[in-house]
């Protein structure tokens, strides 16, 4: 069942993703650092389509722009692209296994980190490292951890 | 919908500062994440100085006054210097522009992207911050402010990518630009020549063209280098003067457009008291004629 709570919820591990995102890590795990936000972006929109929707993507993909200082819009594009995928096909991949989920998801962060390739390729002239692309795998390791939390986290909620 | 929408405020955002005032009011929401993520080491640095003994606090009590000593005397001869300057300049009937204040502002302990140098401070336009103002520490540039938003503001820091700054040397005043390198202890001088008169050592300092940054204030130091007959620029590098990766405290510095009319002796910077915080300080080493050239902007 869907209440008035889970919203709060949602925003709250959604303020958490946000805070890992900026979070000061060591300088080696910088690059490494996954897009949590979109993470949890996709686990909402797999396990609640019909309270996640694209406009929420948006607003968050808006939010993360702010906090990260990028051009604006670019998440919001991302994001929003990857949750129409993910409300398309969420009766098809939520009964996936975990290593068989992961592989969407992986599709998921590549096609998310595409994006933002190009648009920030389109606007500053200039190489990135091929370490640009590793948050795409390591989010995508990072994927079971952030399904079986926020699976705990949706399900605290459904038992009271 | 959700695309066109996004793609319209990209462009938008890419061709004009339009969409500023949304960014401040979303940012509104989101700086309490960034204040609660360098909440952790403000907590350790706070706790450090409650429980540091009162013996290591003399002790560092007496070499800040000492430090102060020091500092006071050599200010007392640099007074007199600047009126001099000021006279002379005025027989080469140059005007001068004399004056900056600053407002130290803290760095809060968050990494924005990889690959660029921007850091964000606890200042922003509620502090008059806007962007473009060039930022120091005790040693040199550190950047300019990139982004200010209500309640915190962006730097970019001179070893970005995407960041160059007119400079000039000390010892010779040869103009050129430093680029940034993307590695903070690196800068790169790509336009200068193999016969260039630069040696290893010398003093790169801000030559104040394209009004970002005020003339004379120290950016870094020339590192050991080969000239390559082969090519038809050597690779010059440098390292900047300020702690990069080191510094807490920054400080923003407001410049005064006004230069001073000829032959007027200068009355001690009155500080434009829009706010308390600002402290007025005596900092303008003249080395060029300040003249306006073309805005050079960094944008992302």
């Amino acid at each position: 069942m869907i209440d008035q709570y889970s919203l709060g919820r949602i925003l709250s591990t959604v303020a958490i993703a946000m805070i890992l995102r900026i979070a000061p890590w060591p300088d080696f795990m910088v690059a490494l650092n996954p897009d949590w936000v979109l993470l949890t972006l996709i686990y909402w929109t797999l396990a609640l389509p019909e309270r996640v929707g694209i406009f929420h993507a948006w607003t968050f993909g808006l939010l993360t722009d702010v906090l990260t200082g990028r051009l604006f819009g670019q998440h919001a594009l991302a994001y929003s692209l990857i949750s129409y995928a993910c409300i398309k096909f969420h009766k098809r991949l939520r009964p996936f296994p975990l290593l068989q989920q992961q592989l969407f998801i992986f599709l998921f962060l590549l096609v998310s980190q595409l994006l933002l390739f190009w648009i920030k390729s389109l606007h500053t002239p200039g190489q990135l490292p091929a370490i640009f692309w590793l948050p795409v795998l390591t989010g995508t390791v990072c994927w079971p951890l952030v399904y079986k939390t926020l699976r705990f986290v949706r399900l605290l909620h459904n038992s009271k | 919908m959700a695309l066109i929408a996004s793609i319209a405020l990209l462009i938008t955002e890419h061709k004009s500062p339009r969409l500023d005032p949304l960014r401040s009011g979303l940012s509104v929401l989101i700086d309490p994440l960034k204040y609660l993520v360098d909440m952790p080491v403000m907590v350790f640095k706070n706790t450090q100085t409650a429980i540091s003994s009162q013996t290591s606090l003399k002790a560092e009590n007496k070499v800040l006054r000492e430090e102060q000593y020091i500092n006071k005397s050599k200010l007392l001869k640099f007074d007199a210097l600047e009126k001099e300057n000021i006279r002379l300049r005025a027989l080469l009937e140059n005007s001068f522009k004399l004056g900056e204040q600053v407002l130290i502002a803290e760095l809060l302990s968050i990494k924005m992207a990889p690959y660029e140098h921007i850091v964000v401070v606890n200042k922003g336009t509620r502090f008059g911050v806007h962007a473009q103002q060039p930022v120091l520490d005790t040693n040199g540039i550190v950047g300019q402010v990139f982004r200010a938003l209500p309640f915190s503001s962006e730097i970019m820091l001179i070893t970005d990518l995407n960041h160059a700054i007119p400079v000039q040397i000390n010892r010779n005043g040869l103009l050129t630009i430093a680029v940034g390198s993307g590695q903070l202890n690196r800068l790169n001088l790509p336009f200068l020549p193999n016969n260039a008169d630069i040696r290893p050592g010398d003093l790169l300092i801000t030559s104040g063209l394209g009004g970002t940054f005020p003339p004379g204030y120290p950016v870094g130091v020339v590192d050991d280098f080969t000239p390559e007959s082969t090519k038809p620029f050597p690779a010059i590098t440098a390292t900047p003067k300020a702690m990069l990766d080191r510094n807490r405290e920054l400080m923003i510095v407001w410049t005064k457009s006004t230069p001073i009319p000829l032959g007027v002796a200068p009355t001690t910077s009155e500080a434009d008291t829009k706010n308390t915080v600002l402290k007025p300080l005596d900092t303008a080493i003249p080395t060029t004629t300040s003249k306006p050239a073309t805005q050079k902007s960094n944008h992302d």
